[in-house]
């Protein structure tokens, strides 16, 4: 095998394929990358029984073949190599490869190709979306995405397919992120959901940011041995994935969202940003942000008895009877910074029920209803 | 006539042959009862006043909680197995313990301490640091004021205890034992080096057996040799902070002031088993209530915590503890019980015969400040409501009337 590639081409490349290896291995051989070189390219992959990453880039290839080498250490040197074409090669019948980049060198070792599982056959296309929309829309409700491995179920985000609608959704239980948006069916009767793991999603849909147009692809029923791939083509390079869908019943979300609010509080956002994100210096780990609504105004505060305190007040638009509220300073900034509108709209029941953050472009504006983040309070004392 | 008779026949002077020394600049008391659930059982049986008493906790598997003098002198101690106390005093009437008698006859010694000076430390039930400074015009000379409470101690309670009278508290509470029982010793300002230096490492207040072991293997045995040591040999050996703190120690230097009302760090319980247990459905069942008592003891005391530990001693004796930190403070047996057992589960343990298993609360704080974050999916306020519930209901009408379904024990049929 003997190849010529461009160096930020293949860094960018091995970098793809080799983000979701993982960092212990069920197998040695799983924690390998497999270059494939043939005419005209050449096809980077990586897999690790969860999830598969695949990309194709151009390459000037001089002799077909393909071997398998550790993906941490490939991602680790092409990511440090000077600006010049990268010519890789292999000596020794294949149990060495060298990799050439202006005067440095490497020499690899590679790993047995024969041991090395095939990758999950792409399964067939559902339908796309531009890859900014669909980088934009999962980086929303990843914010929300659970961290407790013990509860897997809230590690992932849902889709929902019902026709040219797609919904996601991700709960952490302490808040919940929904995001409703448009995409280009296969087949306009539709409709399925499928569970897939946060963070890989997150991942994925960031890399696949740049893309024209990100293809969804399903199996089957969408659980149990599910799989959901995604393929996105950006610039010369082409991009896929696929993940196994997680089993388990996602929380019956949509009965959480309150029907009504009995006040409703409109605050520009990044002064609101600014603003917790300065009180929230004085509130140690665990201790909340109290929030004050009046007409006209709202008081943020943190810190109590004898320790560090702060209060700010800034301008709000605020309909209902004043209100008092507390939240987790992060959880509350996350879904205010998710938003990525000029208004930030809050609307209540009471101190000790979900509040639900939506945007809106202007004060006086409908809330934009395609994204909504449920926060739960914290109560105070008692 | 052996020195725990002279104590015992109520002479309310210092036992012969302790000094009473120049206690000038000696501020700090360290008041400690003599064997004080055995004494306290003694008040209940006075004929058995001068005889071997063993007070132990769990019937025949239990620990010795405390032993009279009369026991200790064959060899006896808290925390040793009953059956080895047993063995070792055949003769001892072997009592169960009344911790509501302990706990009423404890706030009655600490409202004496309380009359002497607000600055009060209590360390225990039956101990406490007192800083006396500034009782010193009214109530007398620091000696005059040890004397003073012991004889108020016995006279209201009918017990006795040692008071240590120093200038730290460490050589405070190191003097307390040596005038042990029913006694008072004073150890003057400029003779803290003279008293200190012979004594064995193993006496200092902080050396447990890991320490005292890493110490012996440096060759040192006594509070001199430790003194004599450059303290960068001691910081290289126990770590830099302990290393340096005992050796500021050695030399008499304790810079720790008596803090009155120290927040309870923690709330535990444990429990050993009445035989050894390989079944993980009956240690979850002790987890439970385990928890269930923890939790009911934190909202009583308005305290929340956030680590939850565990700790499973073994048939062998082996002992392990295991902790997890929860993002937010609780008093809720519930939550308490759900992290004990995925504790245990955890160990992975095939069948393991467990002695004891117990669970603890720590990093507790003032659960009227504590925040709750709520969660979406299920309401964790009912739960502690529920609990709450059952408090009250306890309170008026004895513990464990209200409990959960698997720990109430159903007659045999």
């Amino acid at each position: 095998m003997k190849f010529r590639v461009e160096r930020d081409v293949f860094a960018e490349a091995v970098a793809w394929a080799a983000r979701s290896l993982p960092s212990r291995p069920p197998l040695p051989v799983l924690a390998g990358l497999l270059i494939d070189a043939q005419e005209g390219g050449l096809t980077l992959s990586s897999f690790d029984y969860e999830v598969s990453a695949r990309v194709e880039v151009e390459a000037d290839v001089s002799e077909p073949g393909s071997i398998l080498v550790s993906g941490r250490l490939l991602a680790d040197i092409t990511r440090s190599l000077p600006d010049r074409p990268v010519e890789m090669s292999t000596e020794e019948g294949d149990r060495k490869a060298q990799l050439v980049c202006g005067s440095s060198k490497f020499s690899l070792q590679t790993l047995p190709r024969e041991d090395y599982p095939s990758l999950p056959v792409m399964p067939d296309a559902a339908g796309t979306l531009p890859g900014a929309e669909f980088a934009a829309a999962v980086a929303q409700v990843a914010v929300a995405v659970g961290r407790d491995d013990t509860l897997p179920v809230l590690t992932g985000i849902r889709v929902e397919f019902e026709g040219d609608r797609l919904v996601l959704a991700a709960t952490d239980r302490y808040r919940l992120a929904v995001r409703e948006l448009h995409w280009v069916p296969g087949r306009t009767d539709l409709t399925t959901v499928a569970l897939v793991q946060g963070r890989s999603l997150a991942d994925t849909a960031r890399a696949l940011g740049d893309a024209e147009s990100v293809t969804i692809a399903l199996t089957g029923s969408g659980s149990g041995e599910g799989l959901i791939g995604f393929e996105g083509a950006a610039g010369k390079e082409s991009r896929r994935t696929t993940n196994r869908l997680l089993d388990g019943e996602f929380p019956k979300y949509r009965a959480l969202l309150p029907a009504e609010a009995s006040s409703v509080a409109v605050i520009e956002s990044s002064a609101l940003l600014e603003t917790v994100k300065r009180v929230a210096l004085v509130a140690d780990r665990n201790t909340p942000v109290r929030l004050a609504f009046e007409e006209g105004q709202l008081v943020v505060e943190a810190g109590a008895g004898d320790e560090a305190q702060a209060v700010e007040s800034l301008e709000c638009g605020y309909t209902g009877e004043a209100l008092t509220i507390a939240f987790n300073p992060q959880f509350l900034q996350e879904g205010i910074a998710a938003l990525g509108t000029a208004y930030t709209e809050i609307s209540f029941t009471t101190s000790t029920k979900p509040a639900v953050i939506a945007g809106r472009t202007e004060p006086e504006s409908a809330s934009d209803g395609s994204y909504r983040y449920l926060i739960m309070p914290v109560r105070l004392s008692g | 006539m052996t020195k725990q008779q002279l104590g015992r026949s109520g002479a309310r002077s210092p036992a012969q042959g302790y000094p009473r020394g120049d206690d000038a600049g000696c501020h700090v008391l360290h008041v400690d009862m003599d064997a004080f659930y055995a004494s306290v059982e003694l008040l209940r049986h006075p004929e058995l006043v001068g005889t071997p008493v063993i007070v132990a906790g769990g019937g025949t598997r239990g620990v010795v909680l405390s032993a009279t003098y009369e026991a200790r002198a064959l060899g006896v101690h808290s925390a040793m197995p009953a059956s080895r106390a047993r063995r070792l005093c055949p003769s001892a009437t072997f009592l169960a313990p009344h911790h509501d008698d302990y706990a009423r006859i404890s706030a009655g010694v600490m409202a004496i301490f309380g009359s002497v000076t607000p600055h009060v430390e209590p360390l225990s039930l039956d101990e406490a640091f007192l800083d006396v400074s500034g009782a010193l015009r009214r109530l007398g000379s620091p000696s005059q004021i040890g004397e003073q409470i012991r004889t108020t101690v016995q006279d209201e309670q009918g017990i006795t205890c040692s008071v240590g009278v120093a200038s730290t508290k460490f050589v405070a509470k190191l003097a307390s034992g040596r005038c042990k029982p029913d006694g008072l010793l004073v150890v003057p300002a400029d003779q803290v080096i003279e008293f200190l230096h012979p004594l064995q490492i193993g006496a200092l207040w902080g050396v447990g057996d890991k320490t005292e072991e890493a110490l012996h293997r440096l060759g040192l045995r006594t509070v001199a040799d430790l003194a004599n040591t450059p303290v960068g040999t001691l910081e290289r050996a126990l770590g830099h902070a302990a290393g340096r703190h005992l050796w500021q120690l050695a030399w008499g230097r304790d810079e720790r002031t008596v803090v009155p009302d120290v927040q309870e760090k923690s709330i535990g319980r444990d429990r050993t088993f009445e035989t050894d247990v390989d079944d993980p459905a009956v240690v979850h069942r002790e987890l439970l209530a385990s928890s269930q008592s923890v939790a009911s003891q934190l909202r009583a005391r308005a305290l929340a915590g956030r680590t939850i530990a565990i700790k499973v001693r073994f048939a062998d004796f082996t002992t392990i503890t295991r902790s997890r930190t929860l993002s937010h403070p609780t008093d809720v047996a519930r939550d308490i019980y759900a992290t004990a057992v995925a504790l245990f589960d955890a160990l992975g343990l095939d069948r393991a015969r467990v002695r004891l298993v117990g669970v603890r609360v720590e990093g507790l704080v003032d659960g009227s400040t504590v925040a709750h974050q709520l969660t979406l999916d299920e309401r964790p306020e009912a739960w502690r409501a529920a609990e709450r519930a059952a408090d009250q209901a306890a309170d008026r009408f004895g513990r464990g009337v209200v409990r959960p379904a698997s720990l109430v024990e159903i007659p045999d049929p």
